[in-house]
């Protein structure tokens, strides 16, 4: 299994056709094109982080400057930034879009993931997060649109799910 | 060295910069001065003052940003120090209040009680190219002045007495002030754009 440069594009391309041009993120093997993308395109600016948790920060810096834009993590980042998105999206109705590589679900060969990959969803449903999967290229532009408007709608996290389907060869 | 005084003595300084502080004593306090529209109190999610005002700063760079962090805060996201001096924006300003304490919370000692943890060098070590240790108000004035005027990023380590105000509060809901500082940036970039 190896990383789909070509759903990495099409993924990059839902972000530009989004609109957003501010990006934080911590890399993770699934994002690896995504991020080489952002990295060498002089029209988006990339931030990447120490810990994912800090990205939230980030992001709501770049909302009260009123610029749009997204974070980008493995889901266990997103496990790690739950107070930040508990204490300071949601407390001061910040919107927050995530893209989320869900690592450790099904076909997942790697023991380490599993528990976070199992525990993703509950979290997300806990939280009352909005979210959706996204596995399919010729869809996920769509799905990246929609959720920068429902972040912004809402003034809530919202999280689309990158998928094993979408994200792999 | 009273952070009080520290806050009293740069507030007419703080009128055209944005301004996020960390909670508790360090929001209160500046509060306490008069709220302005540019003021935004992180009164929760330790830590992130630093990572929000780095967001401002990176996507306004025209305008000015002052973080008002503290020791507690800083410690639960030393990795944000590594982030800021990454990137650097000339336009931030990153005032830390080390009052060795949680004072908000108790007032259990922190891990720069008695010098053990040197916060100032955490932040050289990081990278943070101008990074100054204060411990009288009028040192912190200079090195604020030099920072507001100067064209790098600047951090101060203020070592301050564990003490706050005695009362806490704000007439104003946390969403409410997130909404009016989203308004007051937007408003201010039309005026500076000439829009």
């Amino acid at each position: 299994m190896t990383v789909s440069r070509d759903n990495s594009k099409a993924v990059y391309q839902g972000i530009k056709e989004s609109g957003v041009r501010f990006l934080s993120a911590l890399p993770e093997t699934w994002l690896v094109y995504l991020l080489q993308l952002a990295d060498d395109d002089p029209e988006m600016c990339l931030i990447e982080v120490a810990k994912e948790e800090e990205a939230v920060g980030i992001a709501a810096g770049a909302y009260f400057a009123g610029k749009p834009n997204i974070l980008l993590m493995q889901n266990h980042g997103f496990l790690a930034s739950i107070n930040g998105i508990v204490s300071l999206a949601m407390l001061y109705r910040v919107p927050l879009c995530m893209l989320i590589a869900v690592r450790g679900h099904w076909g997942e060969p790697y023991p380490w993931h599993t528990q976070g990959g199992i525990h993703t969803e509950p979290v997300l449903r806990g939280l009352g997060l909005p979210f959706e999967y996204a596995r399919d290229p010729a869809k996920v532009g769509k799905q990246i649109k929609e959720a920068v408007t429902f972040a912004n709608s809402s003034l809530s996290p919202v999280a689309l799910l990158l998928t094993r389907d979408l994200m792999e060869d | 060295m009273k952070r009080a005084d520290c806050i009293k003595a740069l507030y007419p300084e703080l009128e055209d910069r944005l301004v996020v502080t960390i909670m508790g004593a360090c929001a209160q306090e500046l509060y306490d001065l008069g709220h302005r529209e540019n003021f935004f109190y992180l009164e929760h999610a330790m830590g992130l003052a630093s990572s929000i005002g780095l967001g401002l700063a990176l996507n306004l760079p025209h305008e000015k940003v002052v973080v008002m962090d503290g020791d507690g805060s800083v410690l639960m996201n030393l990795g944000g120090l590594a982030t800021l001096a990454r990137y650097q924006p000339a336009n931030f300003t990153h005032l830390i209040f080390d009052n060795g304490s949680l004072l908000s919370t108790g007032g259990f000692a922190s891990h720069t009680t008695s010098g053990v943890t040197d916060i100032a060098a955490i932040a050289r070590g990081c990278g943070c190219p101008k990074v100054s240790l204060v411990t009288s108000v009028y040192d912190f004035m200079a090195a604020a002045a030099e920072a507001f005027e100067g064209n790098e990023m600047a951090t101060i380590v203020a070592k301050v007495e564990a003490v706050g105000p005695d009362h806490y509060g704000m007439d104003m809901h946390l969403p409410e002030n997130a909404f009016r500082f989203v308004r007051y940036i937007k408003e201010r970039q039309k005026v500076t754009s000439g829009g």
